[in-house]
């Protein structure tokens, strides 16, 4: 089911947007102008992947400079092994639309 | 190279081996570690593990997908490095032969004269010491921590969740004054008091009074504190008494450029251990953080393998984090006395900021609390290529 979120004008390119459900969803509006939403919790430890360092379609954790691609979730860099979940993102009119992973968090 | 041996299995000696095979070396591979356990994270252990939100099998390094092909000898120290004879000893007699060593021993904690014996006293460095503290704490209703630096105030802010009565003692006038300076250092000693633990400054301790257990911890100013448990939070040493005679320089660590190289030829040095080189510093330091630990080994590999002494493409900029009471502590760079520190961003009342320390006018570290968007874009840039100021004379 598609949730609206937030205007993407709301989120600048380069920058995210912390959706504070539970679990916690980052929205990733990359330089390219895409739009990506996954998980928040580094797959690691207590880290949110919104106050990262976004570099193309890759999000770098804050504290321990894990590395995701936001495309698939996987691992590109450790310290993390998990994959974290991504969830499908639609724009329409200008907002942005998430729908969840059906899959259960911590469990990719 | 046929066969290189780790000596160490924690975070430096896990990813030496890691950086070996993403480095293409398709030899042998034997890590010697002086714990039972296979290699695992330490972070946690004043955190979350003490907190029981998480658990050990949660702490493990290795990746189930990702194959070293490594021989581990774990629950084993090595107890002489024979350069000449290329062979490492190991104290249950075992003779290791390699072609070249990558020392990664690590430091322990520092222990306090006089208290070892007394069952409540603790020290926190490995995962059994996580585990005995763990389980004394949780029977307990006093903690008295000695030592106000990382560990100690994680391991206070831990206890003061679980619900103990909790006391830090530390002989500096201002904790963390020397990573921090003594400005931010005691703003960060704020947060010991805004969670109802009572910190006590410039005073030592003295003795810790009972026989079998420490029943109070006395200090010079008379006082005596009494405890169910002690904590003793002084710090590390490098484990490095077992390579005396092997022809490394030990002075305060294995000394080594800014490669790993030691003074000893297929021999390097990487992690807690290894005194080396910091263009960042401009000196040679010893790193005891986490990152440090978890980036060098690929350095140090890269070093050995090239079979010659080599600078690393980018400098070392230290980093590391602290989480305490909830409130996120973040400092990369290197600070100076003499380094000038403003607040850029935020405010310290809101228990959220950001600090810049500058040398000549250039910024040379920084310290964010509760702010880590913007210190990592910080941190970004003191990672950018470009000359560091030398130290203020």
């Amino acid at each position: 089911m598609l949730r609206p979120v937030c205007p993407l004008g709301a989120i600048p390119r380069g920058e995210a947007y912390r959706w504070a459900i539970d679990p916690p969803v980052a929205i990733f509006h990359t330089d390219d102008g895409e739009v990506f939403a996954v998980d928040d919790t580094c797959t690691h430890q207590d880290a949110s992947l919104a106050d990262g360092w976004l570099e193309g379609c890759e999000i770098e954790c804050p504290l321990h400079s894990s590395r995701f691609d936001l495309r698939t979730g996987q691992v590109d860099e450790p310290p993390a092994k998990r994959p974290i979940r991504t969830h499908r993102v639609e724009v329409i009119d200008g907002v942005v639309h998430v729908a969840l992973s059906d899959l259960e968090a911590g469990r990719v | 190279m046929l066969r290189i041996a780790i000596v160490g299995a924690a975070i430096a000696g896990f990813n030496a081996a890691r950086a070996l095979r993403r480095q293409s070396f398709t030899g042998e591979i034997v890590a010697i570690g002086a714990e039972r356990h296979p290699p695992y994270d330490r972070p946690p252990l004043s955190k979350a593990f003490l907190t029981g939100d998480c658990s050990a099998p949660d702490l493990a390094l290795a990746d189930p997908d990702e194959d070293l092909d490594v021989r581990w000898k774990l629950g084993t120290l090595a107890a002489r490095l024979d350069p000449a004879n290329r062979r490492i000893v190991l104290d249950d007699g075992e003779e290791i032969r390699a072609d070249g060593v990558i020392v990664a021993t690590g430091a322990r904690a520092r222990r306090l004269p006089g208290a070892d014996g007394l069952a409540n006293v603790h020290t926190l460095r490995t995962l059994d010491d996580a585990i005995a503290l763990r389980a004394a704490l949780l029977g307990a209703r006093r903690l008295v921590v000695i030592g106000a630096g990382f560990i100690g105030a994680e391991v206070a802010s831990s206890a003061r969740s679980l619900g103990l009565e909790v006391t830090v003692v530390e002989t500096l006038p201002t904790p963390l004054a020397g990573p921090l300076g003594t400005e931010m250092g005691a703003l960060c000693a704020r947060l010991h008091g805004d969670h109802g633990v009572r910190l006590l400054t410039g005073v030592a301790v003295t003795r810790l009074i009972g026989a079998a257990r420490a029943e109070a911890v006395e200090l010079t100013d008379g006082t005596r504190l009494p405890a169910d448990v002690v904590l003793v939070a002084i710090g590390a040493r490098p484990n490095v008494e077992w390579l005396a005679g092997s022809g490394l320089d030990i002075s305060g660590g294995v000394v080594t450029d800014e490669g790993g190289a030691t003074n000893v030829p297929a021999v390097v040095a990487t992690g807690d251990c290894a005194m080396s080189f910091n263009r960042h510093a401009g000196r040679a330091i010893r790193v005891e953080h986490w990152t440090h630990a978890f980036e060098q080994p690929a350095t140090a590999v890269a070093t050995l393998l090239a079979g010659s002494r080599r600078a690393p493409d980018r400098p070392d900029v230290p980093y590391f984090w602290s989480d305490q009471y909830g409130v996120r502590l973040q400092f990369a760079g290197h600070r100076e006395e003499g380094d000038t520190v403003r607040i850029v961003e935020g405010d310290a009342e809101q228990r959220s900021f950001l600090a810049v320390y500058e040398r000549h006018g250039r910024p040379v570290a920084v310290l964010g609390m509760n702010q880590p968007k913007l210190f990592t874009r910080w941190r970004r840039q003191l990672r950018a290529p470009g000359p560091v100021p030398t130290a203020a004379p």
